[in-house]
């Protein structure tokens, strides 16, 4: 039994990571933007198939398809963000999560028509395939290495926007545009850079996740972008803090739900937001 | 446009889908009955989205409501399509009162996501209660039987006959949303829209008119539900899952949010030019994603808000 439960929660922090990937890009483009970006997901895809490109035009190396994946990713985000979404900051709310919504479907099947539209398999890592024994049984290597990376990647945001200049600006400009526009600075560079990192990091999710997952379809971006806004709902539209913590908690909740309670699993999930939404819509760890 | 013109237009679309019903073979007659049953989801969830401003990601789940509500009462109750229609109607009405109670006391972007939220319950409960609702097969095997009324039976059995006891519910729709435009609870939904303190400070209750375009969506959209599983004589969980919310949104725009007609013509293209691309590529839905950025970036009154300002400003000097 209690072998059982670390690995139903090993399994539940290594899932919530990848959510954690999608849903801090996803929160921090919401805090700055003001923008929910459905195609936030479609990034997560993008950063993955990329990958698994790069990966095989290039001899199998994982790390090399890990830090071009995204690079081109954020690329995509630059072209998306100076080009379409600028166009729509000043509509009303619909517009903005439509042209979104519009670009998930072109991102599935630009995807479908370069990859084909089955879903393809992917190689195991050099250095972390492999399993080490943990509470008597076998875990994978690779998904203790997620683990990792999930609290490394929230160190790294936090240092960045609380640590640093640049991190102030992105701070003043979120919290008071006009503000920050008369003071000089350059606020659509800005947003562009934001969203830009947001796409970048969600790619990151989506390479890491070539070797977990073991198989990319297309509708993996619509999978995880539920799941992230979920998580940006329960830690609270904006923080980055809630949305790592959402991320576990949903991550968990999935895990332990499979595993205790299959039947209620999505429910519970879906049963949650809801109820964070009614009676704390600013989230559960959003300050204030 | 005048008044006579409307009538004008309004008799010819009539008298054309009349025709179409005489005339076309089986193919065209189940276009035409889709085209229908979208256009009643779509006119019933365009007055909560062009009207009252508000956009929802459950509606898929009312949709589901009716067709499931129809689906049961006709395999374990009785199969007569009106008593069925009528579950359906009244079991997604309450569903959505239910739930729209929660979820207008949000507005913009947290009643775009409780929607989202409550429909994926909805979509849950209807993928995992196997035994009421057939899980992931759906439900199969809904027959159109004659629809007794005393004395008489009236076959719909055939495509051409359930293409008009569709069309019939269309009319029925069609006149009662556009009751609804012109009655004063339509124009306070969109004194809503354009400025909701104002509505609250001159004493309406804000909260009370959402929570009735909601419900009446809603019911809208179990009535499409329920003709649709008439249609296809299954039901499946996926025409509960959000996005399938987005169809009504989609067509709402592409012909016109802020129109009474937008959403029936925007169902005629939607439909037809799916078919079409799916024709000549498997890729039909990137198609329609450029299609959505071209009306969001420059056509934002949608095919029929974009023609008749054409038609006013060549018609105005």
């Amino acid at each position: 039994m209690l072998q059982s439960l670390v690995h139903v929660c090993l399994a539940g922090i290594s899932a919530g990571m990848f959510i954690w990937l999608v849903a801090s890009g996803l929160t921090l483009v919401f805090g700055v933007l003001r923008v929910l970006n459905f195609a936030h997901g479609s990034f997560y895809m993008l950063g993955a198939y990329l990958c698994f490109a790069v990966l095989k035009a290039m001899g199998g190396n994982f790390w090399l398809g890990l830090l071009l994946g995204p690079l081109i990713v954020s690329v995509v985000g630059y072209v998306m963000e100076r080009y379409l979404l600028r166009l729509v900051y000043h509509l009303e709310l619909p517009y903005q999560l439509l042209l979104t919504f519009a670009m998930v479907l072109i991102f599935d099947d630009l995807v479908k028509m370069i990859w084909g539209a089955g879903s393809i398999g992917s190689p195991a890592v050099p250095g972390l395939s492999g399993s080490v024994s943990i509470a008597g049984r076998e875990f994978p290597v690779y998904n203790l290495f997620i683990i990792a990376v999930g609290p490394l990647v929230a160190l790294g945001l936090y240092g960045l926007l609380e640590k640093t200049w640049w991190g102030r600006i992105v701070r003043a400009s979120a919290s008071d545009r006009e503000m920050a526009l008369s003071i000089g600075v350059n606020v659509p560079l800005l947003y562009s850079g934001v969203f830009m990192f947001g796409a970048w990091l969600s790619a990151v999710g989506g390479a890491l996740a070539v070797p977990y997952v073991g198989l990319l379809t297309t509708g993996m971006g619509e999978a995880i972008i539920i799941s992230a806004f979920i998580v940006v709902v329960i830690g609270g539209l904006g923080s980055l803090k809630g949305a790592f913590l959402g991320s576990l908690i949903v991550g968990l909740l999935s895990s332990f739900g499979t595993r205790f309670m299959p039947m209620l699993d999505m429910f519970l999930t879906f049963g949650l937001m809801a109820a964070v939404l009614l009676w704390r819509p600013q989230g559960f760890f959003a300050e204030g | 446009m005048n008044q006579y013109w409307k009538y004008f237009l309004m008799l010819g679309c009539l008298g054309a889908l009349v025709g179409i019903g005489f005339v076309s073979g089986p193919f065209v007659l189940y276009l035409a009955t889709r085209i229908m049953i979208l256009s009643i989801f779509a006119l019933g969830y365009n007055l909560l989205l062009g009207r009252t401003g508000l956009l929802s990601f459950g509606h898929a789940a009312f949709f589901a409501t009716g067709a499931y509500g129809l689906a049961i009462t006709s395999i374990h109750i009785s199969a007569h399509p009106l008593l069925g229609i009528l579950i359906g109607v009244a079991a997604a009405a309450l569903l959505s009162l239910c739930i729209g109670f929660f979820c207008v006391r949000h507005t913009e972007i947290y009643f775009a996501m409780l929607t989202l939220a409550f429909g994926m319950m909805v979509f849950a409960l209807i993928w995992n209660l196997r035994s009421i609702t057939g899980g992931d097969d759906g439900l199969y095997g809904i027959s159109r039987t004659a629809i007794s009324l005393g004395i008489v039976k009236i076959p719909i059995r055939n495509d051409y006959q359930f293409y008009f006891f569709v069309l019939f519910f269309f009319m029925v729709s069609v006149f009662l949303i556009n009751r609804i435009y012109s009655s004063p609870f339509g124009l306070v939904l969109a004194g809503i829209r354009e400025n909701h303190i104002r509505a609250e400070f001159s004493g309406l209750s804000v909260k009370a008119y959402r929570l009735g375009v909601f419900t009446v969506s809603g019911a809208f959209a179990g009535l499409a539900g329920s003709l649709s599983a008439l249609l296809e004589s299954n039901v499946a969980p996926f025409s509960a899952h959000w996005t399938h919310s987005a169809e009504p949104v989609l067509v709402s725009l592409i012909g016109g949010l802020q129109t009474f007609s937008g959403p029936v013509v925007g169902s005629v293209i939607f439909v037809a030019l799916r078919e079409v691309l799916q024709r000549f590529t498997y890729n039909w839905m990137l198609w329609f994603g450029v299609l959505l950025l071209a009306i969001i970036i420059g056509f934002r009154g949608g095919v029929v808000g974009s023609i008749s300002e054409a038609f006013r400003r060549y018609s105005r000097p």
